[in-house]
């Protein structure tokens, strides 16, 4: 059993106990250990069950590589499920809770899938579960769904804080061990300005562990010394507990920061805007592939001597060391000097010779060249190892009792950050490994390479190499640290052990222990033609679990190249994609939830209208009230009274999101009128009118109503959704096809409060108010005027989209309010009454008045809605004139226009379609129009709706049936659209 | 081919699996074929399928630059649907969708097909009216949705926040047998058959020219060398503009990247898809338990199959308000796609100004739905010389004619 | 993440800074023009896999258009230059030149 030694541990406080609980259990750590570190030193070896088999599993590793050791992690709002174990720093009072068993970790009921393992090979799902057809969807899948996913699905919302960060440098270094150390130093001497990132808590990285001279003093007083002098240099900023996530086109690069501090927001998400990239993110040790290579207990040999250095935490009494490079060594002699047993090293080479080789056998270490591990044995957790001829097909020599098997497979470079961009990598024979292509860098705007790796991430394991890479990497002047370290002997590339296993053994070899992918499970990929790495991946799911590979992926390639027959560059790598480890969703989100997920435009009358009932509605990033609802009253009573009050008295409206674009200029005529379908250019000064514009592609965007200030200047008004889209609409036609025409833009539209006054009383009030003369006959309909009301400057527009009497009136922003409070002061006699959206699409209805969105959806041209009138015969070109000529714009029988009325006075269903006889060729009934508008009308007491109709306006008094989705039919005539005052006395009077 | 089956499970399973036979062959390219198809993605393969089983054509070789079923095919979010408002695309979507009810036995290979049910949520009155209205549409296309109100939503898919403070959530159009499948199952199920009736699937063959005698094709360079063929079906998705160009002629296309990402497996909480336009993102969780996701397209072109964080972080964020439960999930992996959209954002499935080429692309963010429905139009296409009537609407005549099949009904916002 | 230098006021643009305007150097064609001029004019677009002509707008910024020479396989801007152009100046030709000598621009018709 794994367990806490008396002594040692670098990293732990042993004077901070910390409790914490494993599924219920009580148990004790220190401050400063991992919950893995913890859980081993309580002798938890068994922490959770793998995917498909829910094979008992250990922890493997020592950081953010680990693919076993997931928990469900916290409780309540806080809790996580997936949280590795490896990188995440023991609490007081931490609650953590295995994942993927049932009814617990010891008896899983789910493990009889390992009984059924053979049954269940890779790609097993595609062949079965498809007969009869029906059963994977009511009896497969929902088994199959069940037994998905691993953690739990957390319940409630999150209640942290998370908060996004921006940072520029020149050089941003990725990794704080003693690659990252040098280079950042000597990035930061040159004067630069340096960002050093080191995902853990501590500083050094594997140096830190494995000890030595630097410089001629001793590894862990460099870093110290070397730590002080960046944070004393000012161009540098130093962030532990911050991983570099992703690396993005043109060098942006974002940083996971995990704070551990229950006074600052949780997560900090970094995006890093840096010249140059430096990653130092070292290398991770490879497994190798032997039988029962999962069980609990087998663990890499670095993790093993890091948990003994960093925690003073050991795997087991007897480690058995299994390897085939010299690296491994350094664990066999920690775990000697450390008071434990290692009864023997298997070393896959023949000869091995190196110096820390010599020193094992020095410290009386039985050493056995050319051995390998024919099986691990013991249930559900190791409890020997079964010795054979590497070189063999497995035959047991011996059995060695143990309680850890402790494994090297050599070094891979961590080249994520690298690939992330495409940064190439070489296969390098020697070291066995991928390393990253210095010639074929990840390239930025200017093309040239941005990424540098140094040290491990480079591919130099030697610790001289790593520190003489750094200094390269970073242009260091002067001459590199140097260390102490001995050399090492040369690796001999292992991928299944023993090299002649049999398909019994390559079956419980694992390369992928979370998603349960053996060696057999690659090569039966290969035989079965799926030879590309990724379909190989895929049809596997090698590498697709929440450790993305970082363990697997080697070892899988260099076996699904070995049962291809070709070289491993050959094979190649699947694509690495950000984020290095997964990165919770709340810090992505950040600050930008609740009421802060999108900005909130609001009008000056805001306030005023949530104090007064308003049913709110978004209107892009407005939002507009759909109706003021007073107590006792129902969303559509109020509307209805809201139309009536303003029908038969006053109506006030705030119109203040309605776009106002100012367009300026000798040219600015002739530029209207090749944005409007319109003539604008004759408009005199002091007139308004009415206006649309289209898309070079001939349809509808946007109307509105245009008044002309001045010999050179225009005021367009635009949709409420359209002010910024048409003001950009604009610029870009002016910026990019007509630059030589002079005219002047501007969007006004939150510079200015306007508010609609209408109805019967609407001259009353404002005459009441007293100042702008607002007579029809100084201010008759369609025309506008500048003058003050109530003392205060106003533009006084004669306009009207309800077909009453109506003025709107636009102030300064700042005095909108106090005109609003006037209004309604003064037109209380009249019953002033605030409406909404609702109240004002009926009124318009009534009219017969389009509205852009509901008789306009991106497919209609001004020509469909009757509005031929409002397209200039004069004007040689304007936007989407041509467009329009195109065949299919000018076919007789497009859907056009029309008023409906339903035979029984009822309200047509919303978009609902006008049905025609028979059916297409593929099948789907035919159609001759469809409703566009709909409502029940307060003011004439029954359905009114407008719709487009093929040949409509050719058809009045046809009868057409509007099925419900039901199938209901609903039959309308086809009549005007305008339902109301026709002849338009109201507006002009 | 020897078939799929619990039975052969079992068989091998005394074996060790050493008995199974390749998916697909690998044979060496021929001289010349009846019809070669470029680019052996979701839609490639179905067409070549179709033109096997529909039309009995089988000297056909699908010719694919780097591994089957790599392009869109293998990186999208695999969302299958045809609640569409215009009348092509209904029926276009409908069909593949009819046609993935039966596919996994159609192809004997489980594409796990799951018809979990498809919401898409209207969070403004703007988009309660366009899903009312296609929900109209829908009913006489023969296609089965509705429109259904917040607690309805809320009782299909827990998990939602239905009164969230920004865009509450009004109600939903929900196609029942709308679902999921899995990716890469359905470009290996139709391999497999494919290769099955005879036909080549060659891997690595990149297409570098394409011949053409008198305004009519004859064949294609490749890095493998000149094959020749009678008929050629361009079916590349984001590279078919480069391929038009090789026979000189140009779509109405611009290739832009679109991201996706996943997040780590929990245990089941969602059971269907759902799909928020109005804060563009949408969601699923595969059978694996990961939460699937995915978000909008890039503004400009791209080929790099990776795009802008920014892009994440949107979808990201849109997604936590409004399932807030995820907000402690992790990013496992984001990846991208490179998705080719038309002038109307709908697909091409039509004749071109060369002799016996045809096109099928275009198909933007919605290729992988339309997979068993786009190879059936197009081998019909590609057999009978002309579209039918399930292509007859994508041609690229629409563009100068300007009959367009746009689905964006939101092109205005209301006053 | 692009980043790109607007030209117009100098500043190296975050992608998010700007909004994106499709192909550039298209010359507009109007009432008068043919049915395939027009059809060229709004739907036909180079969509080369390597060098592009693009139009960005500084949205977030200046407010103001701009020409860029970027390349959409490895997204190297090759220069930015000003949107009131007709066709990419001589200096951002020879950039894109001198390190794809055979790029070629626009020679199917």
């Amino acid at each position: 059993m794994s367990t806490r030694l008396a002594t040692g541990g670098r990293l732990i406080d042993r004077n901070k106990p910390l409790g914490f609980s494993f599924n219920g259990k009580r148990m004790t750590g220190y401050a400063g250990d991992t919950l893995a570190s913890a859980l081993l030193a309580n002798g938890q070896m068994l922490v959770g069950r793998s995917f498909k088999y829910h094979r008992p599993r250990g922890i493997v590793a020592r950081g953010a590589e680990e693919p076993n050791a997931l928990a469900n992690f916290g409780e309540s709002a806080a809790f996580e499920p997936n949280q590795r174990m490896t990188t995440t720093p023991l609490t007081e009072g931490a609650v953590i809770a295995s994942q993927n068993h049932w009814p617990s970790l010891e008896f899983d009921i789910g493990a009889i899938n390992a009984r059924m393992a053979r049954f269940l090979p890779a790609g097993f799902y595609y062949k079965t579960f498809n007969w009869p057809r029906g059963f994977w969807k009511h009896i497969y899948e929902p088994f199959i769904r069940r037994s998905a996913g691993l953690g739990k699905a957390p319940k409630e919302r999150d209640e942290d804080r998370y908060e996004h960060l921006y940072a520029f440098c020149d050089v941003l270094v990725i990794g704080g061990g003693i690659a990252g150390l040098v280079a950042a130093k000597a990035a930061g001497d040159s004067g630069q300005r340096v960002i050093l990132i080191e995902q853990t808590g501590s500083w050094g990285g594997r140096a830190a562990v494995d000890g030595g001279q630097i410089d001629g003093i001793e590894v862990m007083q460099w870093i110290k010394e070397t730590l002080q002098e960046l944070e004393k240099n000012k161009n540098i900023t130093i962030r532990p507990n911050t991983m570099g996530a992703g690396i993005y086109d043109h060098g942006y690069t974002l940083a996971y920061e995990q704070t551990h501090d229950l006074n600052a927001p949780r997560h900090r998400l970094w995006r890093i805007r840096a010249a140059k990239i430096i990653t130092a993110t070292g290398a991770i040790e490879r497994p190798l592939s032997f039988a029962n290579n999962d069980l609990p207990g087998v663990m890499l040999a670095s993790a093993v001597r890091d948990y003994l250095a960093d925690c003073g935490v050991s795997a087991g009494d007897r480690t058995v060391i299994v390897t085939n490079n010299d690296d491994a060594y350094r664990t066999a002699v920690a775990l000697k000097e450390g008071g434990l047993e290692v009864p023997a090293i298997l070393d896959a080479r023949p000869d091995p010779l190196g110096q820390l080789v010599e020193k094992a056998r020095d410290l009386g270490i039985r050493v056995e060249a050319g051995r390998g591990v024919a099986s691990v044995t013991g249930k559900g957790r190791v409890q020997g190892v079964d010795v054979c001829l590497h070189a063999g097909e497995g035959a047991v020599l011996e059995t060695i009792p143990c309680e850890a098997v402790a494994m090297s497979g050599g070094w891979s470079p961590v080249v994520h950050l690298w690939s992330h961009c495409r940064g190439k990598l070489i296969w390098d024979e020697e070291q066995a490994h991928f390393r990253p292509d210095p010639s074929r860098p990840p390239i930025n705007h200017d093309g040239q390479g941005f990424v540098i790796t140094a040290g491990s991430a480079s591919g130099a394991l030697q610790t001289n190499d790593v520190l003489a890479d750094a200094h390269r990497a970073a242009s260091g002047a002067g001459t590199p640290p140097v260390s102490d370290a001995i050399s090492e002997g040369p690796i001999m590339p292992v991928w299944v052990m023993p090299q002649g296993a049999g398909i019994e053994k390559r079956a419980k070899m694992f390369l992928d222990y979370q998603n349960d992918v053996k060696v057999s499970d690659v090569q039966l990929a290969a035989q079965e033609g799926y030879e590309s790495v990724e379909h190989a991946k895929r049809y596997t799911t090698l590498g697709m679990a929440t450790d993305q590979g970082k363990l697997s992926n080697i070892n899988g390639l260099a076996v699904l190249s070995d049962a291809l027959h070709q070289p491993i560059p050959d094979t190649g790598t699947t694509t690495f994609r950000p984020p290095y480890t997964p990165i919770s969703m709340a810090s992505i989100a950040g600050d930008a939830r609740g009421e802060l997920f999108q900005p909130l435009r609001r009008t000056p009358l805001h306030d005023w209208h949530e104090d007064n009932g308003a049913h709110w509605e978004p209107v892009g990033q407005w939002r507009r009230p759909y109706a003021f609802v007073r107590t006792g009253e129902s969303v559509d009573q109020a509307v209805a009274r809201e139309v009536t009050a303003t029908r038969t008295s006053l109506g006030l409206l705030d119109a203040s999101t309605l776009g106002k674009i100012i367009v300026k200029g000798p040219d600015a005529g002739k530029f209207l009128d090749m944005m409007y379908t319109n003539m604008m250019s004759n408009l005199a000064v002091g007139k308004c009118r009415y206006g649309l514009m289209c898309s070079e592609n001939g349809f509808l965007i946007d109307d509105g109503v245009v008044a002309r200030m001045s010999e050179d200047t225009w005021l367009c008004h635009t949709t409420t959704g359209g002010a910024d889209h048409i003001h950009g609409h604009m610029e870009e036609w002016l910026q990019t096809e007509w630059w030589d025409w002079k005219v002047y833009t501007a969007n006004v539209t939150e510079q200015w409060a306007q508010i609609g006054i209408v109805g019967p009383n609407a001259r009353k009030v404002l005459e009441k108010i007293g100042g702008i003369d607002v007579s029809a006959e100084t201010l008759p309909f369609m025309t506008w005027a500048e003058g003050k009301l109530g003392g205060i400057p106003v533009r006084a527009f004669r306009i009207s989209f309800s077909g009453e009497l109506s003025y709107e009136i636009a102030v300064a922003a700042n005095q909108g309010r106090a005109l609003w409070d006037m209004l309604h002061a003064a037109g209380d006699e009249h019953g002033a009454t605030s409406y909404g959206t609702e109240a004002l699409h009926i009124m318009r209805a009534e009219k017969g008045f389009i509205m852009i969105g509901d008789e306009t959806d991106g497919t209609v041209i001004p020509q469909d809605l009757g509005l031929d009138w409002a397209i200039s015969k004069k004007k040689d070109d304007y936007l989407g004139k041509r467009a329009q000529a195109r065949s299919h714009m000018t076919d007789r029988n497009r859907w056009k226009l029309v008023g409906l009325e339903t035979l029984d006075g009822s309200v047509l269903p919303d978009g609902a379609y006008a049905v025609a006889d028979g059916e297409n060729a593929n099948g789907q009934r035919k159609t001759q129009g469809r409703v566009t508008s709909t409502y029940q009308s307060p003011t004439l007491g029954r359905g009114i709706a407008m719709g487009l109709v093929s040949n409509g306006p050719d058809r009045m008094g046809d009868v057409l049936n509007f099925p419900d989705t039901d199938g209901k039919p609903h039959e309308a005539r086809i009549v005007s659209p305008v339902f109301y005052d026709p002849d338009g006395e109201k507006q002009n009077v | 081919m020897r078939r799929y089956s619990a039975f052969a499970i079992a068989r091998e399973v005394l074996r060790h699996h050493q008995g199974w036979e390749r998916a697909w062959a690998k044979p060496e390219p021929r001289k010349q074929y009846d019809v070669i198809i470029v680019g052996a993605g979701g839609h490639g393969l179905a067409t070549a399928y179709y033109l096997g089983k529909n039309h009995g054509i089988t000297n056909v070789a699908v010719l694919e630059k780097g591994w089957l079923g790599g392009g869109n095919t293998g990186r999208n979010t695999t969302i299958i649907r045809s609640n569409y408002l215009q009348d092509p695309s209904a029926a276009i979507y409908e069909k593949a969708r009819s046609l993935y009810e039966t596919l996994s036995q159609d192809l004997n290979m489980n594409v796990m097909f799951s018809p979990r049910g498809v919401m898409m949520l209207a969070q403004t009155e703007h988009e309660v009216r366009g899903y009312v209205r296609t929900a109209h549409a829908n009913a006489l296309q023969g296609v089965q949705t509705e429109f259904i109100g917040p607690e309805r939503v809320k009782e299909l898919c827990p998990i939602i926040r239905i009164d969230g403070p920004r865009y509450p959530v009004l109600g939903a159009l929900w196609q029942a047998r709308g679902g999921t499948a899995r990716h890469d199952a359905v470009a290996w199920g139709y391999a497999r058959a494919c290769s099955d009736m005879g036909m080549h699937i060659i891997q690595k063959c990149e297409v570098t020219g394409i011949r053409t005698e008198g305004g009519n094709v004859t064949g294609v360079e490749t890095t493998r060398g000149p094959i020749g063929c009678s008929k050629l079906g361009l079916v590349a998705a984001g590279h078919s503009g480069v391929l038009a160009q090789m026979a000189g002629f140009r779509l109405p296309l611009e290739s832009v990247a679109l991201q996706a990402l996943v997040s780590e497996p929990i245990k089941p909480c969602m059971d269907v898809v759902v799909m928020a336009n109005t804060v563009h993102g949408y969601m699923s969780q595969s059978d694996k338990g990961e939460m699937v996701i995915g978000g909008g397209t890039d503004g400009f072109n791209n080929y790099t199959q990776r795009g802008s964080f920014h892009h994440i972080e949107e979808t990201v964020r849109a997604l936590v308000e409004t399932f807030p439960m995820i907000a402690r999930l992790k990013m496992l992996r984001q990846w991208g796609g490179i998705v080719d959209v038309t002038g109307d954002r709908s697909p091409i499935i039509s004749p071109t100004p060369v002799g016996g080429l045809f096109v099928n692309c275009g198909w933007g963010t919605g290729g992988f739905k339309a997979i068993p429905g786009g190879g059936w139009a197009t081998a019909e296409m590609i057999a009978k010389g002309a579209p039918g009537p399930l292509a007859a609407e994508f041609g690229l005549n629409r563009f100068r004619e300007g009959r367009f099949i746009d689905e964006s009904v939101a092109a205005g916002v209301a006053h | 993440m692009l980043l790109i230098t607007c030209p117009n006021c100098g500043v190296a643009a975050e992608e998010t800074e700007l909004h994106a305007g499709g192909e550039a150097h298209i010359t507009r064609f109007g009432p008068e023009a043919s049915e395939n001029d027009f059809e060229d004019y709004l739907f036909r677009r180079e969509n080369p896999r390597g060098v592009h002509f693009e139009r960005w707008r500084h949205a977030n910024g200046c407010g103001k258009w701009f020409h860029a020479a970027r390349c959409t396989a490895t997204l190297e801007v090759f220069g930015t230059y000003s949107a009131q152009t007709t066709e990419p100046p001589r200096e951002i030709l020879e950039t894109i030149r001198a390190k794809r000598p055979a790029w070629t621009w626009r020679d199917l018709k």
